[in-house]
């Protein structure tokens, strides 16, 4: 550790214990003893209303940041079959080394840490359906990620929830309604227990 | 230099024209005129060596390779097994993407700071490296690193292929908290969100606390900037954290109020464990090690040999490595290459005399906390035989009468 810098407040003479904004505490590690300000000022500048709208293109599991729009099974399955098949199969089998999207198997005893013969797919080990959203949107189809409109994402999560038995093929997918959709496998998930020291977990 | 000067010079290297002392290499015999040249010179005290190079090769006898996937989402292995010492060179890196390696022209380069902010800030590349810099020697592992040692492994595994997706060196950039400050941190920010400019645009959610410990937004591995494999021009690199959150062409960080449950945080890097739950943002890489030699394909004559290889924990320093010959029976204490930085690979060395009796090698480390590598039957107890991540536990090699060395398949 190579001390630590001291940034009080602004209009506040530099403090030793420096204090971030949130409050919470610096652990110190910034490489320089020297006082400095609280922040330079000088370096970067204010992000434009335009940039940000551009990038920020998350959607969380309470719903905040999907889009207007709406899907529905049928354009699902006809975008599943256009632009999917070539790498996760028609029936969303998944074609190696790409991966199965579709399948319950074995139901929901979620005995993946037992067993390594079952495939994890979203309908059996994906904990949120906001999830599937945010990533198709961001990532899908590999070869031209960011490409498809709201719509068409939200289409293609009604078809692969739908197909993994989640919601019914009459189910409209909008951003009112996916949060809302409870996955089968949300409850098994547990936060981190490990913490170093004697026992191991 | 001008610009004019800089492509005489190119040609001429390419014309393998470059002068020696004062002697131009095409006069000199077939073979002494590029580093490339596979021919040793059967005396090289008797005939002029080679002159100087843009860049220095390695010597066309060492041939050490990683294992490119062949697609954009596969792993690269580093050969951990070939090198020495515990710096990875750059270009041995072990890689692991998502959507292949982006190209980013750094002077197009943005880092967009939001969220639960004062300031929605942007960053230029030159922006970043105004900040106050740090270098740290660091570990970076993938989460996934040593799956193919716990599953599906023959006696013919390797250590490149077995543990071959961590590397180290020394990483440089800014504190991330420097740059948070910039922009105001207000105090409802629980979390942060890492995003890549790449074509996955992969994201990770963070602990805010990460952000005041000792987060990195690094531009630099081992002195020159990073490859583009490992994230040019800027990744976002969190000490002892699994690699996958390490967000490579870093694009956005996001100040949260909770988890945005992306794919690589639910469906990805999540550990099923034998009780029907599975772990989440089970972020840090816990005491590890794996001997690189003997190790499979070597066969080892009788007599003294070093048992060497690299140990890590992503919780703090490695206090001791031990060694065993018999299978765990009896352990010794290794030597620690010094300095040992935390949460960096350690070189462990032990010398041993091989008599000629079948052996199984292993070794296991402890870290600072008193956290000790488990053994291969403990981690299936405890994790499950379909565990996905995080696969920390002792492995073991066969030394044969023959001085065959294997892995040691579920040891």
């Amino acid at each position: 550790m190579m001390g630590i810098v001291g940034c009080g407040r602004d209009a506040e003479p530099p403090a030793r214990t420096p204090s971030v904004e949130a409050g919470a505490a610096v652990s110190g590690d910034v490489p320089v003893s020297q006082q400095l300000p609280s922040r330079f000022r000088t370096i970067g500048r204010v992000a434009t209303a335009k940039e940000i709208r551009a990038w920020d293109i998350d959607a969380n599991a309470q719903g905040v940041g999907l889009p207007p729009g709406r899907g529905t099974y049928a354009r699902g399955a006809t975008l599943f079959a256009e632009r999917c098949v070539a790498c996760h199969g028609a029936h969303g089998e998944g074609i190696p080394p790409y991966p199965r999207l579709i399948g319950r198997e074995p139901r929901d005893s979620f005995p993946f840490g037992r067993d390594a013969k079952y495939v994890k797919t979203i309908g059996n080990y994906w904990p949120y359906a906001t999830t599937v959203f945010d990533y198709i949107n961001r990532a899908m189809p590999l070869t031209a990620p960011g490409s498809q409109r709201a719509d068409d994402v939200y289409s293609l999560v009604a078809f692969l929830l739908a197909e993994n038995d989640v919601i019914g093929r009459e189910s409209v997918v909008d951003a009112a309604s996916l949060p809302k959709i409870h996955m089968p496998a949300r409850d098994r998930f547990v936060r981190d227990d490990r913490t170093g020291g004697a026992t191991f977990r | 230099m001008s610009d004019d000067t800089r492509v005489t010079r190119r040609a001429l290297i390419t014309g393998a024209a470059v002068a020696a002392g004062g002697v131009l290499l095409e006069k000199l015999p077939l073979g002494a005129q590029t580093a490339q040249s596979a021919a040793a010179q059967p005396d090289p005290s008797t005939v002029p060596g080679l002159g100087t190079t843009p860049t220095s090769a390695r010597s066309p006898f060492e041939t050490p390779a990683r294992t490119p996937a062949g697609i954009i989402t596969g792993p690269a292995y580093s050969p951990i097994h070939e090198l020495t010492g515990t710096i990875t060179p750059s270009d041995l890196v072990f890689e692991r993407h998502h959507g292949g390696v982006a190209m980013i022209d750094p002077k197009k380069y943005k880092l967009l700071v939001h969220g639960l902010v004062d300031r929605a800030m942007v960053f230029t590349l030159d922006d970043l490296k105004q900040f106050p810099s740090v270098s740290r020697v660091h570990f970076l592992e993938c989460s996934g690193n040593g799956r193919n040692a716990y599953r599906g492994a023959t006696p013919e595994l390797t250590p490149q292929m077995a543990d071959g997706l961590t590397s180290n060196g020394e990483w440089t950039g800014v504190p991330l908290s420097l740059v948070l400050r910039e922009a105001g941190v207000r105090k409802t920010a629980t979390w942060f969100l890492g995003e890549g400019g790449d074509a996955a645009k992969l994201s990770r959610s963070i602990p805010i606390e990460k952000a005041w410990d000792d987060a990195l937004l690094v531009y630099a591995f081992n002195g020159e900037a990073l490859r583009p494999a490992n994230g040019y021009p800027v990744r976002l690199f969190l000490p002892g954290y699994e690699a996958n959150t390490c967000v490579k062409w870093l694009r956005r960080i996001k100040l949260v109020d909770q988890p945005n449950m992306s794919r690589d945080e639910t469906a990805k890097y999540t550990d099923p464990l034998p009780n029907g739950t599975a772990r989440q943002f089970s972020f840090v890489m816990d005491a590890k090690s794996v001997i690189t030699r003997p190790t499979a394909p070597n066969r080892i004559k009788r007599g003294w040999h070093e048992i060497s290889g690299l140990a890590w924990s992503g919780r703090g320093k490695i206090t001791r490595v031990d060694v065993s010959t018999d299978g765990g029976q009896n352990w010794t204490a290794a030597e620690l290459q010094a300095p040992i930085f935390s949460k960096a690979h350690t070189r462990f060395r032990w010398m041993w005399e091989w008599t000629g009796r079948p052996a199984v090698l292993m070794s296991r480390a402890v870290d600072e906390t008193g956290y000790v590598q488990p053994s291969r039957a403990a981690f299936v107890a405890a994790r499950g035989p379909g565990t996905d991540f995080h696969f920390n536990h002792i492995r073991a090699w066969t030394v044969s009468r023959d001085g065959d060395v294997r892995f040691g398949v579920d040891l």
